[in-house]
């Protein structure tokens, strides 16, 4: 089969954070890691070519998909292959779009990504293989992934025997054995220590319930909290610029607004030129302070907690969530506006 | 509530109150503005933010309409 292979910027050699703004474009050939995928692809298969966009630039405009997913289609391809894209967010997020916009086409798709990237509940039931956390599992992600592009392009389906991960179209289809039968099988794998069989995989996000309004702003405490790796100049904290493990926080007190050279962000996952020019950028200080002079918020918390998205495990953020709603009902702060990035 | 440019992630994980920003690098700024216009535009962000506070909502709840629109 002829295949086009979607990489971000940075894959594509391209550029980093600075050409994260690039728009959509499809190159003749294997570039960067699809070199290795097509080997791996074997010589039934040829990888013609590589689609490649910028990841703010596919965060913000969606058409990028469908105009890549045409000129793939137009170059010949017949299979769409994305990623690795670890647990880059962005770079996730635009391979789903990619196996969206492939599968409206009516091409075959797959992707892979880290089961924590959060491109992976946008993928909609379309094939997506685990890769590992960073591109240092490059080699064994793209092993994986070539094996089930090969699986895929014979026309069978992936499971989770591929590595597939995410959701699953429910489809019909004979089964070899009785309902009872394969009832009974997973009650034996339930008993044998398996807590994870099931032939009904269910989505593992929360359910949040939403908060009672403010009845009166003017008359709240109200925190501001930033996963923008937003920490004082020089980082003191040691807060980690991806896979954050810990969170901090920094008095407020005495500050009208968050200035440039005082403040900064370490994270690793754009580019943090704006944010250092004008810290106010992540945490609005600023603004918010103007709406407590004038009486519009009750009073501000006298510190915001910080961590690093990029990368961090559900786990970890859960963590995060857990200790920040503790500290704030301790400190009878009524609400918290978070900025993420 | 959530300031954020992602919103179709923030609403998939469940965040009830969001309002959409302008780019993932700035979730309260706007380089493209003059440095007096960024600084009205962040405080109309946070009138919506406010204002989001203050709604009640059963499920994830987008604020949407540029505030200098």
């Amino acid at each position: 089969m002829r295949i086009v292979h979607y990489l971000n910027q940075f894959f594509a050699g391209v550029g980093g954070e600075d050409a994260a703004g690039a728009g959509p474009e499809l190159r003749e050939g294997a570039v960067g890691p699809g070199r290795r995928l097509a080997a791996l692809l074997g010589d039934e298969h040829e990888l013609i070519g590589t689609a490649f966009c910028g990841d703010d630039y596919a965060s913000g405009h969606t058409e990028f998909a469908a105009a890549l997913v045409e000129q793939a289609r137009e170059a010949g391809a017949e299979l769409l292959v994305a990623g690795p894209a670890f647990t880059s967010g962005r770079y996730g997020l635009a391979c789903a779009r990619i196996l969206a916009a492939a599968t409206e086409a009516g091409l075959p798709a797959v992707a892979a990504m880290s089961p924590d990237n959060p491109g992976l509940a946008e993928a909609a039931g379309i094939p997506v293989i685990e890769s590992g956390a960073t591109a240092r599992q490059m080699g064994p992600s793209l092993e994986r992934l070539a094996a089930a592009a090969r699986k895929l392009a014979a026309g069978a389906e992936l499971t989770a025997e591929d590595g597939r991960i995410g959701p699953v179209a429910r489809t019909n289809r004979m089964a070899e054995r009785s309902a009872a039968e394969r009832a009974v099988a997973l009650v034996l794998r339930r008993l044998g220590g398996d807590r994870d069989a099931t032939e009904i995989p269910l989505p593992d996000f929360d359910q949040v319930t939403p908060a009672a309004p403010l009845s009166d702003p003017s008359d709240a405490l109200i925190a501001l909290l930033t996963e923008g790796g937003f920490v004082p100049a020089g980082n003191p904290d040691r807060l980690e610029s991806a896979r954050a493990s810990k969170w901090i926080r920094h008095s407020l007190e005495g500050r009208d607004s968050v200035e440039a050279g005082e403040f900064e962000s370490v994270h690793g996952g754009f580019s943090t030129q704006w944010a250092n020019a004008e810290p106010n950028r992540i945490l609005p200080l600023d603004a918010a302070r103007q709406l407590e002079g004038e009486g519009a918020i009750g009073g501000l918390h006298t510190e915001y907690f910080a961590t690093t998205g990029n990368g961090t495990t559900v786990a970890d953020a859960r963590r995060f969530g857990l200790e920040w709603a503790a500290e704030l009902h301790g400190a009878r702060i009524q609400a918290a506006i978070l900025t993420a990035t | 509530m959530l300031l954020c440019n992602l919103v179709s992630i923030a609403q998939r994980v469940g965040a009830p109150r969001i309002v959409p920003t302008r780019g993932i690098p700035y979730p309260t700024g706007d380089p493209s503005l003059s440095a007096e216009g960024e600084r009205a535009w962040r405080r109309q962000l946070l009138e919506r933010a406010l204002q989001a506070l203050a709604t009640p909502v059963t499920e994830p709840t987008v604020f949407d309409g540029d505030p200098l629109e």
